[in-house]
């Protein structure tokens, strides 16, 4: 797809019934923001609390499985109230987003952050308990995670 | 304490943090990482409380391990806080969600007293028991809930809706934000 093609489309997001609505309101794009918040406290405390068991930071004595099964359905749980805020917000503004560096900066690492989860961190660690790896892959998670909260607050700057 | 929030406004280093290019996103985006450190881990302290994970530890375990990481959280989060509350004092100082924020803290601040005097008390026969009482329980609800409204008083700060410069404002808004106006100003322009 070419360039012109794309803009095209975040015209055409931008355009959107749910765009329109949530710029033609003072108080809506605040309020999904704060529950975006919200879901990025949610997924970021079973971030923390995971990838710190696999660095071996914390819950030394508990089985990394466990630890890991028990934050991932919060982990889901931020995941989707985030999912289900922060597309509405991207609508309202997506133009702007286009141009916005920190944007392109937070998707790239969602998708990698996703991936990354989900195909491997998650089956890795829930099936191999000692890997000499898993410390690796805790803080690679950790760190995929604060950059994309991290950069998409840096959306709002621009 | 208005005197005092524009004394601070003057300090060099205020002036320096609200003109910086990048300090200022910088802390804000550490703001919001701590937040997820203090918060993100505080809710599984709380969830446990009401039995929703973690079941396999006892609360001492489950404290022991996890709020170490909360306290730290929240010394950060307090420390980028204040230097943001420094960076432009009085305007927040004369926020209405900066103001409804800090009553939350003060309220959620109660709780954690309440809560943390009764745990160190009676944490080990919960443990024995594996039996929490309900109090405990509706006081990690209220933490949980208050601590929310914390996040979401403190996200709205940054709009202008009921900025003392955003005049006219109705008397009880600029009353709860010791906006000073000059009425008559006002009412000469709308008879003129």
């Amino acid at each position: 797809m070419e360039a012109n093609q794309l803009i095209e489309l975040f015209y055409f997001f931008e355009d959107s019934f749910v765009g329109q609505y949530i710029r033609g309101s003072t108080w809506l794009f605040p309020v999904i923001e704060s529950f975006h918040l919200l879901g990025l406290a949610v997924l970021g405390g079973s971030v923390v609390i995971g990838d710190f068991r696999l660095m071996g930071f914390i819950l030394k004595t508990e089985r990394i499985s466990y630890v890991v099964k028990e934050t991932r359905t919060w982990f889901k749980f931020g995941f989707c109230l985030l999912v289900l805020t922060g597309l509405p917000l991207f609508l309202s503004e997506a133009v702007k987003c286009y141009y916005s560096r920190a944007f392109w900066i937070k998707m790239i690492c969602l998708t990698i952050g996703i991936a990354f989860t989900f195909f491997i961190r998650n089956p890795l660690v829930l099936k191999n308990q000692d890997g000499k790896l898993i410390p690796l892959i805790g803080f690679s998670s950790f760190f995929l995670w604060t950059v994309v909260a991290a950069s998409g607050r840096w959306i709002g700057f621009s | 304490m208005l005197d005092f929030a524009e004394w601070l406004a003057t300090t060099e280093w205020s002036i320096a943090l609200h003109e910086s290019l990048y300090l200022y996103p910088w802390i804000e985006s550490s703001h919001v990482l701590f937040i997820c450190f203090f918060f993100g881990t505080l809710i599984f302290v709380d969830l446990r409380l009401t039995g929703k994970v973690f079941t396999n530890l006892t609360i001492s375990e489950m404290n022991k391990g996890v709020l170490p990481l909360t306290v730290i959280g929240f010394f950060l989060m307090s420390l980028t806080g204040l230097l943001l509350f420094y960076a432009i004092p009085v305007r927040n100082y004369q926020n209405i969600f900066f103001r409804i924020k800090i009553l939350l803290i003060v309220i959620a601040g109660l709780n954690v007293l309440f809560f943390h005097k009764r745990m160190s008390r009676e944490a080990k026969n919960w443990d024995k028991d594996s039996f929490i009482p309900n109090s405990m329980k509706l006081s990690a609800v209220v933490s949980l809930f208050v601590w929310s409204l914390v996040i979401i008083s403190g996200r709205l700060i940054a709009y202008n809706w009921f900025d003392c410069d955003r005049q006219p404002q109705s008397e009880w808004i600029n009353f709860l934000t010791s906006c000073v106006v000059d009425y008559q100003l006002y009412e000469e322009i709308n008879g003129s």
